[in-house]
């Protein structure tokens, strides 16, 4: 064949194989198997997916979640907007079949039907293996454990081949809720130790491929980068059998693409959109937008108050009544957010948290406060954020930069990159910046110990020190291991009021958790994680 | 063969500094692997104690010494992202990128040479202009707009595009891995089907590159056609009656291919590195996309094992191409 036929016949096969590549075409085999199948896609995908794992990132969270079982998890609820969501004070059991709180103790009684992915039947022997992981690994999932005083391997005692007692250590009432987190899952112990090595006693590297749970899901492929497909478990017994049998999740890098996908009808699912599309798809209306928010979470604004000028409370009042805080609602959030600010000035304070401050954006107050406060011609200063998050904290900090303006406060915009962002925070240097907390344990008392307490986590970013607080937390925390309510209430609601009157953070607003998904698409949960839960949605 | 021996012991010191270069360019990048990687919620001594994990707490000499045993090892270290060893990582996405830029080079070669030689041989006519015109407005479209446009226009208003979901539809599954080009493996294991897919999830991102390298092809082949038809021999050749096809193809086009042919392995090197904004676009598991998100996240292993992958397919490309010209042009052949 001469090279120029050879094109020429190349090239006509290339058309002909073109024409008729129309993807609307499925053989009935792909039909059925699309329409069992849920396609879910989000930006970036796990690199690890077992929870207990050296720096598991949050998706890989989420193949925890549905691809292990815990000893208990939560009830739902109806939430504020009228969806499913967690209920924290209600468990059920999920692994065990029955759960018995003593008073310095719980036992859990396992569900005698319950087996791993691979057959093997769920025991005692296994559960306290992997709470003994747990608190044994390091790095985040020890840390998780040790926030519901579980911290010892003794901790967890073996009664007999289907009965586990988990000891306390103090009374702490965040103890059992912390049992229902991701972190203590049950992993098929027999299986992991087959796999483990001198050097990796726990079999983390096993995991780290592998599921090894009796979830309700099973990982079937993954590609990192790109995709994970899971295959259900029709053996599960910590639920009723879940619907979709078939998870497909694919990583999108480009927003634009995915919304592009969810308008078309191609994916059924997709969570991490900007805001604006967010908001436009609701307005469309085509396809079934949930907006719930973020339980025990802000996105503030911190000053360190160990360093002037912000070490001075007028300076931080001031602050506090220049912000612009509708217009980042409007324009920065699309109103898809829940505010922390403007609350009536005869609002009694509550035990609820988050709860909004009074103030609001007076820019003639907030210049009078800044000149009795020793500035009246305002200073310079950084507004730092993370670059990780700039869909947000961008234009955030551009409003805010433009408001300070207003009352002479000059700030030069520092954009942090995501790599970056905790280093600076652990450094404590920041004098003015943006930064979200959430925590999944939904206690005012536990976002106030990581926030505001004079132990000075990472998360309180500000430095911020007060013997009266660290009091009235404490009190707080006392009185709920005790159930003493009057004292609960009493310091809860002073600890909030002494965090308004001093101001070291201020409130924006309370995330929103957006999911979008199409119209055929049901049963969609929102959980403390804030990652999707495949068991209870539906397809058609 | 002497020769490529002898090219390739020239190629040993550029290794070696690209090897020191990167190690050291990574560890001064802003950004700690230690703290990203502990979570939203780790104490500083839970980052101390990843960091000590990875053997990041090591001076940098010694981290520098076991890096290269690594190597020599033919181990490229983990990357923290995809949480897989780098090599595997790199043997999976570079298939795909040279696919994709394969795909679009040999489409703009297609559609570049012809256009170039036309624009020469009827110089200042309609189609020169036409050359000019679409070679300019090639280069000054950025990559990811032409991406953006065409998924906009054929996928989500027309509907005649599949999905822009990588390299093929979800409902399908990838042909068994012989080459890693999805084309050819699927054609190898007779699965039409697969072909079909995947040839359909190529058209877009394809055509997006082409449009973007046909500029200097175009350009590059009516310079160089221009400057050959207006020299002695071709006047020979037509003063002696040849068909001007004879003329235009065998002996002008022949020796103006030299510099064609290097333009070509320029903007082979440069696509395939330079496409992370298509392979974003169009989520393409490539292995530009992989290195920028290994940036980000200040991922030392995936960024390294990149830097010298592409090192290494740039030493071997260059040196298939002098090895062409030697086969084009044979004087090249005698004076090397």
């Amino acid at each position: 064949m001469k090279r120029r036929d050879f094109l020429k016949s190349a090239t006509a096969a290339a058309a002909g194989s073109v024409l008729p590549a129309a993807p609307a075409v499925w053989s009935p085999a792909k039909a059925q198997s699309r329409q069992e199948t849920l396609l879910i896609v989000s930006e970036s995908g796990p690199n690890n997916i077992d929870i207990h794992g050296i720096g598991t990132n949050v998706p890989g969270y989420e193949t925890s979640w549905n691809c292990y079982d815990r000893l208990i998890t939560h009830e739902m609820k109806t939430g504020e907007n009228g969806a499913p969501y967690y209920d924290r004070d209600k468990f059920k059991p999920e692994l065990a079949e029955d759960m018995n709180v003593g008073d310095m103790s719980v036992t859990f009684k396992l569900k005698k039907n319950a087996t791993f992915h691979d057959g093997t039947p769920v025991t005692a022997k296994d559960v306290k293996w992997s709470l003994d992981r747990a608190v044994t690994v390091g790095g985040f999932p020890t840390f998780q454990m040790k926030a519901g005083s579980l911290e010892k391997p003794e901790q967890f005692v073996v009664v007999d081949d289907h009965t586990v007692r988990v000891d306390f250590l103090r009374k702490d009432r965040l103890t059992v809720p912390d049992l229902a987190v991701i972190v203590p899952c049950v992993v098929n112990s027999e299986l992991v130790k087959k796999n483990a090595t001198d050097k990796d006693p726990w079999g983390l590297e096993y995991t780290k491929q592998n599921t090894a749970g009796s979830g309700a899901y099973r990982v079937a492929k993954w590609t990192a980068g790109t995709e994970v497909i899971y295959e259900r478990n029709d053996k599960w017994a910590g639920g009723p059998l879940p619907k979709v049998k078939r998870v497909i999740w694919r990583m999108v890098p480009s927003a634009g693409n995915r919304r592009a996908l969810l308008e078309r009808g191609d994916a059924d699912i997709s969570y991490d959109l900007p805001n604006k599309d967010f908001a436009e798809l609701k307005n469309v209306g085509k396809l079934s937008i949930v907006s719930t928010p973020y339980s025990n979470g802000i996105q503030y604004i911190g000053m360190n108050v160990k360093t002037p000028p912000f070490d001075n409370l007028k300076v931080r009042e001031a602050i506090a009544c220049a912000l612009p805080y509708q217009k980042i609602m409007d324009a920065v959030m699309f109103g898809l957010a829940k505010p922390m600010f403007g609350a009536p000035a005869d609002a009694a304070t509550t035990d609820a948290w988050p709860q909004p401050h009074k103030y609001v954006t007076d820019i003639a107050k907030a210049k009078q406060l800044l000149a009795e406060a020793g500035y009246p011609n305002g200073f310079e200063t950084t507004l730092s954020f993370d670059l990780g998050f700039a869909g947000v904290n961008e234009p955030l900090c551009v409003l805010t930069q433009e408001s300070l303006a207003q009352i002479g406060i000059k700030t030069t915009i520092n954009k942090v990159p995501g790599a970056n962002w905790r280093t600076e925070l652990n450094k404590k240097a920041l004098p003015l910046y943006t930064n979200v907390f959430s925590g999944w344990l939904d206690y005012p008392e536990y976002f106030f110990i990581w926030c505001y307490h004079g132990q000075n986590s990472v998360f309180n970013t500000m430095s911020y020190q007060s013997k009266e607080m660290d009091a009235l937390i404490e009190g707080a925390r006392d009185a709920a291991a005790v159930r003493d309510a009057k004292t609960y209430d009493k310091d809860v609601k002073g600890f909030v009021d002494l965090a308004y009157a001093d101001m070291p953070r201020i409130p924006l607003f309370q995330p929103y958790v957006n999911v979008a998904m199409q119209k055929n698409v049901s049963g969609y949960q929102y959980w403390f994680h804030r990652r999707l839960d495949y068991r209870a949605l539906v397809k058609g | 063969m002497k020769q490529i021996g002898k090219r390739l012991l020239t190629v040993i010191p550029s290794l070696i500094g690209v090897i020191i270069v990167t190690f050291l360019l990574t560890r001064v990048l802003p950004g700690d692997t230690a703290s990203y990687f502990a979570g939203p919620a780790a104490t500083p001594q839970a980052i101390e104690e990843i960091r000590k994990q990875l053997g990041l707490d090591r001076p940098l000499p010694e981290q520098f010494v076991r890096y290269v045993v690594d190597l020599a090892h033919g181990d490229f270290g983990k990357s923290l992202t995809t949480g897989q060893p780098v090599l595997e990582d790199i043997a999976t996405r570079l298939p795909a990128s040279a696919e994709l830029t394969l795909a679009g080079l040999i489409v703009a070669m297609l559609i570049a040479v012809p256009l170039g030689i036309l624009a020469a041989v009827k110089q200042g006519s309609f189609i020169d202009h036409a050359c000019r015109i679409v070679a300019t407005a090639g280069v000054s479209l950025p990559v990811f707009f032409t991406g953006l446009l065409l998924i906009y226009v054929f996928y989500f208003k027309l509907g005649w595009a599949p999905a822009p979901l990588g390299r093929l539809d979800v409902f399908y599954s990838a042909p068994p891995t012989i080459t890693g080009f999805y084309l050819i493996d699927s054609l190898l294991t007779g699965d039409l089907e697969a072909f079909r897919a995947a040839l359909s999830q190529l058209i877009l991102p394809t055509a997006t590159l082409a449009i973007f390298s046909l500029a200097p092809i175009a350009r590059m082949t009516r310079a160089s056609m221009l400057s050959v038809l207006a020299s002695d021999f071709v006047r020979t050749a037509r003063a002696g009656g040849l068909s001007s096809r004879t003329v235009i193809l065998t002996y002008a086009f022949r020796n103006a291919m030299l510099p064609v042919v290097t333009t070509l392995g320029m903007v082979f090197s440069f696509l395939l590195g330079a496409n992370v904004l298509v392979e974003k676009v169009f989520a393409w598991p490539g292995i530009g996309s992989y290195a920028v998100e290994a940036l980000i996240t200040s991922d030392f292993a995936p960024v390294q094992g990149f830097v010298l992958t592409m090192a290494v397919l740039y030493v071997l490309l260059n040196l298939g191409i002098d090895m062409l010209y030697g086969v084009i042009d044979p004087r090249v052949r005698v004076e090397g």
